[in-house]
């Protein structure tokens, strides 16, 4: 029990972690703009497959570095010409185009690579177990991964609240008048976000890649679970963002690391039910076959019950 | 009299084009694509209902579609099980009672907020009601859905409905009543007030009214007639599958409503019949016109935010004026060299994909692997490019003298 626990946890840190990298860009963006970038997920899956173009040539490390360097310039050339223009229509034209768009990257990338899943490897450096605990081995490339998030998250942090450009993005933000007025560049900081928070989406795609597998639906998969994160966190709040990655992350994990079930809470309440009873998916049901709907289910209720989300603040 | 026939001409030449149209195009493949159009008319003007008329940008509508559907395809298997006996006409209304259903029981919470708020309560219902029909494979019948058979039914003046033209009809004249009602809708006091309380709940709460009350009868009423579209798709193809409930059929819709114009009401239903005949007659040729209908898309938000149906009402000053003449010559200089550039990346992008020796392209025979091939479209769509940027002024000036008050108006 305590094996199958302390690996739930593990996994559902890297995930969350892993999530985490998504969600920070995704609110960092939305804070800037007032717009929830549906194709967030999708800048993440172009990292993944330019990836994997590069390290078929180059090997992984120099994926590791160019991939979301191409990706966050490709992001802050849609910011440049395609969103700036879409804005005068409004938040609705806004949130539709980077609906489009997260179509049209699907497509596009089917177009390039084709329809079927890529063989992108990890590393043969980080291909041992970095450590055994009761016969079950953890893969240094999983402790790898949670390296990588863990630095991005310090940086980040160190960034946007130490540093001279954090604190003018901080009030380019809140009040993107008067940092205009005080003779910045308003616009080119939120390319430069938009960039950079693509490119974090990238860097995020580039070392989920060989693990999540890279295939053309991989957007769609963790796309709406980092909208999920996002609005769970609070909109806009990096915190809450952080918290809610790591709730998601280990509530998936446990969820499907469990074994317990409805029947277990029947036959602990002392009812049973037979086969033939109209109702009885619903009494066979068991977590681990409910663990994808979990995060949808935590949305709606923190949406009905607190709909500025965990520490948001931002009210319409 | 007069005034009702000619107010409600419109309608009629609506009704016979739908009864007509089969007559015109009898082809298997044509009836089928008339009954996906039918089909789509009705759910683009629910979800036109919502984000057009109500300001509610949904990324879950399908689930009223979907579940609407489920129920049609259950009833259906009531019907041949004769456990109740009643005519599949009435199977859509069923749809559309069960869409109801949802759409209270929803409504009664999501509708509180508008905007992104809404917008994120419809995906996370959305995801939420498409993973838990795998779960519920008893009702929803897993990844394979579930089936009926439309011909148990008693006969309606002896027809059977074993074929889809049958069902066309069927279709046909649900399409019309559903159409009907909705534009119905638009002129009661709860249409008004839904586009006021889009345009500015804070005013609408000013003058009493209850926004969210407002928003929920909207869209409890969208709910009714995706779920009457729902009801139409179980008819047309017996079987119904999670693909009906998930996020690329709310996907499918969006794109739909808003290609076509929204706010418009005739937007919707040219949305419909535009993304349909796409669906049907270019995936023949092209395995890649996904691709064609992502790019149009994004090129709609970019250049025409209210769709086709805007582009064809931003002339309605120019008709009015008499200017359109005007405009004709202008169109045909910029609209040649545009439409040269669009096929030029179209033989360029099929010919990056194919795999065979020789493209055939319009009547050319193309040669993808030779570079002078590639080179000589190269520059003619170069040459149609600055073509379309040179003659852009000379349209946009024509476009404002069209537009301009006359001189005897301005004093």
């Amino acid at each position: 029990m305590l094996e199958v626990f302390i690996f739930a946890t593990l996994n559902g840190l890297v995930t969350g972690f892993l999530l985490f990298m998504l969600a920070s860009g995704l609110t960092l963006i939305f804070s800037m703009m007032g717009v929830l970038n549906f194709a967030h997920a999708s800048f993440y899956m172009l990292g993944a497959y330019f990836a994997y173009s590069l390290s078929l040539y180059f090997g992984f490390w120099t994926g590791l570095i160019f991939a979301p360097l191409i990706v966050g310039t490709l992001g802050a050339l849609v910011e440049r010409y395609g969103l700036r223009k879409v804005h005068a229509s409004g938040h609705v034209a806004e949130l539709v185009f980077t609906f489009g768009l997260a179509f049209l990257i699907e497509e596009s990338i089917q177009f390039f690579w084709g329809r079927d899943t890529k063989n992108y490897q990890t590393p043969d450096l980080l291909d041992f177990p970095l450590f055994t605990l009761f016969g079950q081995e953890f893969s240094a490339y999983r402790g790898f991964m949670m390296a990588i998030s863990i630095g991005i998250f310090i940086a980040l942090y160190y960034v946007l609240t130490k540093s001279r450009v954090g604190i003018i993005i901080q009030a380019a933000i809140t009040h993107p008048q008067t940092v205009s007025n005080l003779g910045h560049n308003v616009p080119l900081i939120f390319m430069g976000v938009f960039g950079v928070g693509t490119a974090l989406a990238g860097l995020a795609g580039v070392i989920a890649g060989p693990v999540l597998t890279t295939f053309p639906g991989m957007a769609t998969v963790l796309g709406s679970i980092v909208f999920v994160i996002v609005i769970i966190g609070g909109l806009g709040s990096l915190a809450g963002a952080f918290i809610a990655s790591l709730l998601i992350g280990l509530l998936q994990s446990y969820a499907i690391a469990s074994d317990v079930g409805m029947p277990d809470l029947l036959s602990l309440l002392g009812i049973s039910f037979d086969r033939g009873h109209p109702l009885n998916d619903l009494w066979t049901m068991n977590l681990p076959q409910i663990a994808p709907v979990l995060p949808y289910l935590l949305l709606v209720l923190v949406l009905i019950f607190r709909p500025t989300g965990l520490l948001g603040k931002r009210e319409e | 009299m007069m005034a009702l026939l000619k107010k409600s001409s419109i309608w009629i030449a609506f009704l016979i084009a739908l009864l007509g149209l089969p007559l015109l195009f009898d082809s298997i493949l044509a009836i089928s694509i008339l009954n996906q159009m039918a089909i789509a008319i009705v759910f683009a003007l629910s979800y036109n209902m919502l984000l057009g008329q109500g300001g509610m940008l949904s990324f879950g509508h399908a689930v009223y579609f979907g579940l609407g559907g489920f129920l049609s395809v259950h009833a259906l298997m009531l019907i041949e099980y004769e456990t109740m006996v009643f005519s599949i006409l009435w199977i859509p209304l069923i749809g559309g009672l069960f869409g109801l259903l949802a759409g209270i029981f929803i409504g009664s919470f999501s509708t509180r907020k508008a905007g992104t708020v809404f917008a994120m309560i419809s995906l996370g219902i959305g995801e939420l009601i498409a993973a838990s029909s795998l779960i519920f494979s008893s009702f929803f019948g897993g990844e394979a859905g579930i089936s009926g058979d439309r011909t148990f039914g008693p006969t309606f003046f002896g027809f059977d409905f074993a074929q889809n033209i049958e069902i066309y009809y069927v279709a046909a004249v649900w399409a019309f009543i559903a159409t009907l009602f909705m534009w119905l809708f638009t002129q009661t006091p709860a249409g008004r007030m839904a586009n006021a309380v889009r345009d500015n709940p804070e005013r609408a709460e000013f003058i009493g009214y209850s926004s969210r009350k407002v928003r929920f009868i909207s869209f409890c009423a969208s709910g009714m007639f995706a779920g009457i579209a729902g009801g139409l798709f179980a008819l047309n193809y017996e079987f119904i599958t999670e693909e009906n409930l998930n996020a690329a059929t709310s996907g499918r819709v969006l794109l739909m409503a808003y290609i076509g114009g929204l706010g418009y009401f005739i937007g919707p239903i040219i949305g419909a019949v535009v993304l349909t005949l796409m669906n049907s007659l270019l995936s023949n040729y092209s395995e890649l016109w996904m691709l064609y209908l992502g790019i149009m898309f994004l090129l709609t938000v970019m250049f025409l935010p209210r769709g086709f149906a805007g582009f064809i009402m931003m002339h309605q000053l120019a008709w009015v004026r008499g200017n359109m003449k005007m405009l004709i010559k202008p169109y045909i200089i910029t609209g040649i060299p545009a439409l040269l550039f669009a096929l030029c990346a179209i033989a360029l992008i099929e010919m990056s994909h194919t795999e065979d020796e020789v493209f055939h392209y319009l009547g050319f025979a193309l040669n993808p692997a030779s570079p002078v091939t590639w080179i000589v479209i190269l520059a003619i769509a170069g040459g149609a490019f600055y073509a379309v940027k040179r003659s852009f002024n000379q349209l946009n000036d024509a476009w404002e003298t069209a537009n301009a008050i006359p001189k005897e108006e301005e004093s």
